[in-house]
Parts: C-alpha cells; structure tokens; sequence
C-alpha cells in the first residue's frame, strides 16, 4: 500500500464569482466607449463636411448596420459557441424585432404617405378598409418596443419548450430552425399576412417625431446601437462568467455527465435560447430605422447561415470574435459586392471551407496563439 | 404481492411506511435499514433480455459488489437505477417511499443517486475546480445559478475534495488534461461533492495502475459508512480488496441473480463457477 505523501496542501484561492472583464479589457472598453460618443457627435455635427474628419450619414448609415449585425451574432455566439446549439433560425428574430419597430415606423407615417390616408400604403392599395387587430396600438413607440422583445422572446420560449423538452439537438435542432424560419418568410411573403407581403416597410418618415433621414437622428440611432452592442456584450459577459455560463458550456461538452449530477437542462437551454433571441430581436429592431426597410428576404436561408459564418470567422465561444467577424465579413462584403459583385458569393464559400480548416478558432484564435507564443 | 411483502405495507401512496412512519417528501426513507430495492426489473432490447426478473437490495451503509459475466446486464442495471433506460416491467425504489420510475435522470440525481461512468466522464474543457463546483450539492435550477456565489464553506469543500483524492496540484488543470487514472478520481471526488445517498461504480479500476488502484480502494473504504455504494467490477482482486470477509458479493448472470454471500461463498458456488469463474 503506498504511504500518503505528507505535503502542505497547496491553497486552492478563489473568488467568489469571476470577474465579467479583466481590468485590462475593463480599461479598452472604457477607452473605445468614451471615444465613441464624443468622437461621433463632434464627428458628425460639429466637423463641416468638407472635412476629411466628416462623418456622412452613409458611414454612419453603414457602421449602424453592421453594428446590428454584430449584436445578431453575439446572441447566436451565445447559444452556438457556449451552450452548442447552433441556430440556422436567428434571421427569423432579427426580422421579427425589424418588423415590429417597422410597424411603428409605418404608423409614424401617418397622412404622409402616397395615398394621404391613416392606413399605410400597401394596406390602401390592398383595399383593406381598416388595421388587422395586431396592428393596434402600434403607433405607440413604448408598446412597439415592448412587442419588440416579447414577440421574438414568446417564439423562441415556445419552440425552445418543446425542441429542447423532446431532447432535439445537433444538426437536427438547425435543420428545424432553419424550417420555421423558412415558413415564416412564406408566411411574411403573403400579402393576407397583413405585413407587406414581399415588398414588407419602406418609406419611413419619422422616428419618435424626429425626421429620420436627418443626420441628427442618424448620429442618434447610431450611439443607441452602440450603447446597444456595448450592453449586450457586457450582459453576455456576466452570464458566461457565471456559474450558469460553466453550467451551459457543460451541457455543450457533455450533456449526460451534468444530468447524472441533477441539472435540468431544459431550463438552462431555454433560458439562454430566449434570452439570445430577445438580443437578436432588438439588434432587427434598431436595424430597420438605420436601412430604412424590412422585408421577408431578411429571413432567408442565406441570411442565418451568413450569421453563423460571422461568429465562427470571429472565433466561436468568444464573445468578442462574433462582433470582430461582422465587421471583418461585411466590410468584405461591401468592398467586394461594390468592386467585384460576382465574386461575393465564391468568397462566402471560400470562407466557409477556410475557416474550419485552418481558423477552427477564428480571428480571436489567431491572437491568442500570438500571444501564447510570446 | 412481492411488494407488500418487501415494503410490509402501502409504497404506493408515498406517505406511510411499514411502521406507521411518516415519510417527509424528499428525504430518503430508511426506517427498514434498506436504501436501494430493485424488483422483478426486466428490460429487454429487441427480443434480447439485458434484465430477467432482477430482484436485489442494498442495505443502507452497505459496500455492495456486483459480478458478473460480460452481457450479464451489470451496466443496464445502472442505466435502469439512474433513468437512462426505462425498464418493461418491476419497481425500482430508493427507500421505502421513492419510486425512481416517476423521475427522469437529474431527479433522480436529486434524489441521491450518484454515478460513476464505466469510461470516465468529466468536464474535459473546465479546470478540475470547476468539474467539482458544478457537482456540488446545492440548488441546481438555472435561476440559482446565474447569481451563485462560491461561499467560503463551498471553496471548503472543494479543497477538502481535492486532497481526498489527490488532484490539488492539478486544481487550475483543464480536466481533458489529466491522466485517465487522475479522470477517474476526478469523477469520485465529483460525485463526493454531490454528496449522494447511494453511489454506483460502474468499473471504477478499469485502466487504473496498481498504485491509482490501491488509492482508490483506500478512497472507496474511507467512504465506507458515509453512503451506501455498488461496485461493477471484472477484478478479482480489487473486489476482494474491498468486499473483505464480510462484505456481501451478487453475482449476475444472463441478467438475473444468481448468487449472493460473502465472496468466499459464492466463489464456491457451482452455478458461479459455470457461468462466470469457470470460464
């Protein structure tokens, strides 16, 4: 029998919860958020446009876009890179947030529109004489906001419910998110939707009273978005750094272990499924002011699997490589839809076979090894 | 009935036991001195019967072995205690008064029941403090742990867990890290923090060095009288090393009963000696 070695045992030290940033991130943050909303108002505002300083409403414009493709893909990289679910069906509440707040952008219309009249255009032209009961009370902004997060938040609850109750995972659960977002974007094309059919909102005048082609509300919506991606990535932070977050990674990895402990995992997945879909929701509902329109081909196929290509370019399971990788990918977009508009589509594709092969861990994964090799 | 005759009186409604003895809902009742009954389990996959009419119980406190040729339904005995398969007919209850047939696997889990996977099972990408953290006996609902903080009772415990099993050199290691020897104990020491009622071992010395063996049988004794265990094991030895004397031995075959004792008697048994050691 072997004798106990006897060695102090070396103090195990801990802190009570991890910190959701180190101090050295808390320091960048800091630094790119105070530079961001003074910079964009004296940028925009106050720097006459002849200045090379400028800010035009289409850098702003564009910029704001990405940004809300950048919080898209941080709530996917929420469920994909730290809880394994990968969802083909995010596009479907990136529209749905988009559509709700472009109910309210339609109501804002008011008499203004082509026909002049309280209904809004594709409804007149419908012939329809008076608003579906759902479009009620959506010329209030607080209750568009509100439906906002509860329509894609309700969604995702009740599809999360029973797929993940039923223990529907892997490729199964992204083929079937990527079907019911496929038949929503049939539903959305029907004109009888009472949505626009495949035309969907366009033609917004005013947000909030402001005249929303104006650089003011331009420059607005731009640190709302902002404000919006910098919240979402540090509540993302705290739930990864929480006991839960070591919780979902656990059901990632291995799924049996943690249930022979006692977790639940139907509450777990559902909690972070719902909580992503709501960030996604709120990414379409701040996207659809800034691009002026929203229709049913925001959901298609294409869309979702372009997002699932943004996080895993970025670096999956990082939080941070998401938001990187929308940005990297649609600068890319637009420098190579504008140059070489035949090429995009080959370049997706390039990228899709590229990354897993030599950049498993995306852009994030490069800098660490950089880093680790000094 | 069988039943009647095991529990003496009404298991199904849950609420009194044998002696007039008011059960409090989630405790395990041990009024009998009895904390695990299987009875008449069978299940069967495709024709193939992995369980025949199982019948065995397991004293509270009790270190059980469980023998058995290869097929003779040792690990689908686990799987049908802990939820994973849902046997076809036969009750299975922890106690006198919880029927493990009404909860799925984290019930019973909760209930009391820890495992021990036959390949070892851990959290590969979380530091080995984290694998013990995630198995401690606490409130294991999402809302709970999305505020938890470790207490200083907690971070305790899981000191005390790592020297109990040796690991605290390795405590920031990633567990994928670690060798197959130090997994296994990794997984005890999980299931240490779990603080379970009955421990199941599922092979717990397969792909063990003789010294990883002998600290484990050191563990496993140490643990003696604190839960009540069941141990699958192929090795002779290492039953022997832990049975002793005394300790009673069931073996399985073609998944059923078909001996029980102290290891020395049922290694003189003949149907024993036909089925499994002869072999």
């Amino acid at each position: 029998m072997a004798i106990a070695m006897v060695e102090p045992p070396p103090s195990l030290i801990l802190p009570a919860r991890q910190p959701i940033l180190s101090p050295l991130s808390w320091r960048i943050l800091i630094s790119v958020v105070i530079t961001v909303l003074a910079l964009v108002p004296i940028c925009t505002l106050l720097v006459p446009e002849q200045s090379p300083f400028h800010l035009s409403a289409y850098a702003l414009t564009l910029v704001g876009k990405i940004m809300c493709y950048a919080i898209g893909a941080l709530a996917l990289d929420l469920v994909w890179g730290y809880c394994g679910i990968l969802s083909l069906g995010h596009s479907l509440f990136f529209a749905l947030g988009g559509y709700m707040m472009g109910m309210y952008l339609m109501r804002s219309i008011g008499l203004d529109g082509v026909y002049h009249n309280h209904l809004p255009d594709f409804m007149v032209f419908l012939d329809w004489k008076a608003l579906p009961w759902y479009w009620h009370g959506t010329d209030h902004f607080v209750y568009a906001a509100l439906l906002v997060i509860l329509v894609p938040g309700l969604l995702a609850w009740i599809f999360g419910f029973f797929a993940f109750r039923s223990r529907v995972k892997g490729v199964y659960l992204s083929i079937i998110t990527q079907a019911l977002t496929f038949a929503a974007m049939l539903l959305f094309y029907r004109n009888e939707t009472g949505f626009g059919g495949n035309n969907g909102f366009t033609d917004f005048k005013r947000i909030l009273g402001f005249p929303i082609a104006a650089i003011g509300t331009r420059a607005g919506l731009f640190m709302i978005t902002f404000a919006t991606l910098v919240g979402g990535f540090l509540s993302c932070r705290y739930i990864v750094t929480s006991k839960l977050g070591r919780v979902i990674t656990a059901v990632r990895d291995t799924e049996s272990r943690l249930m022979f402990l006692g977790y639940n995992p139907l509450g777990y997945k559902l909690f972070v499924w719902t909580f992503s879909a709501v960030l996604c929701g709120i990414a379409g509902a701040l996207y659809v002011p800034q691009v002026g329109i929203i229709n049913p081909s925001e959901m298609s196929p294409g869309n979702s699997i372009e997002m699932a290509i943004w996080v895993a370019v970025g670096g999956r399971g990082t939080l941070i490589g998401p938001i990187l990788g929308a940005f990297i990918v649609n600068e890319a977009k637009s420098f190579l839809t504008a140059s070489l508009s035949d090429y995009w589509l080959f370049f997706l594709g390039a990228m899709f076979v590229i990354v897993p092969l030599w950049l498993p861990k995306g852009v994030v994964g490069v800098f660490q090894r950089l880093r680790n090799k000094q | 009935m069988r039943n009647a005759k095991l529990n003496g009186s009404t298991a199904d409604t849950g609420d009194v036991t044998g002696l007039a003895h008011v059960s409090v809902s989630g405790e395990v009742d041990l009024s009998h001195g009895i904390i695990l009954y299987l009875e008449d389990v069978s299940v069967s996959f495709d024709g193939f019967k992995a369980l025949n009419g199982l019948s065995l119980s397991v004293d509270s406190d009790e270190l059980r072995c469980i023998i058995g040729p290869n097929g003779a339904g040792k690990t689908t005995m686990m799987d049908v205690i802990t939820g994973k398969t849902k046997p076809d007919t036969g009750r299975i209850f922890l106690g006198q008064t919880i029927d493990l047939q009404r909860l799925d696997e984290p019930g019973i889990a909760g209930a009391g029941i820890g495992r021990k996977f036959q390949k070892p099972t851990v959290f590969e990408r979380h530091t080995v403090w984290e694998n013990l953290d995630l198995a401690m006996h606490e409130d294991k609902r999402w809302f709970h742990t999305l505020r938890s903080k470790l207490t200083s009772a907690a971070l305790a415990r899981i000191r005390e867990t790592l020297a109990l099993v040796r690991l605290q050199k390795e405590a920031y290691r990633q567990a994928g890290e670690l060798s197959h020897g130090q997994k296994q104990l990794l997984e005890i020491g999980m299931l240490l923090m779990q603080e379970p009622r009955l421990l199941l071992l599922d092979e717990p010395a397969a792909g063990m060095s003789d010294n990883e063996t002998a600290q484990l049988v050191e563990l496993l004794n140490h643990l003696r009288g604190k839960c009540s265990m069941m141990v699958v094991e192929h090795d002779m030895d290492f039953v022997a090393a832990l049975s002793g004397a005394e300790g009673k031995v069931t073996v399985l075959a073609e998944g059923t009963v078909i001996a029980e004792g102290t290891l020395d008697h049922v290694k003189r048994d003949q149907r024993v000696i036909d089925s499994y050691l002869g072999r």
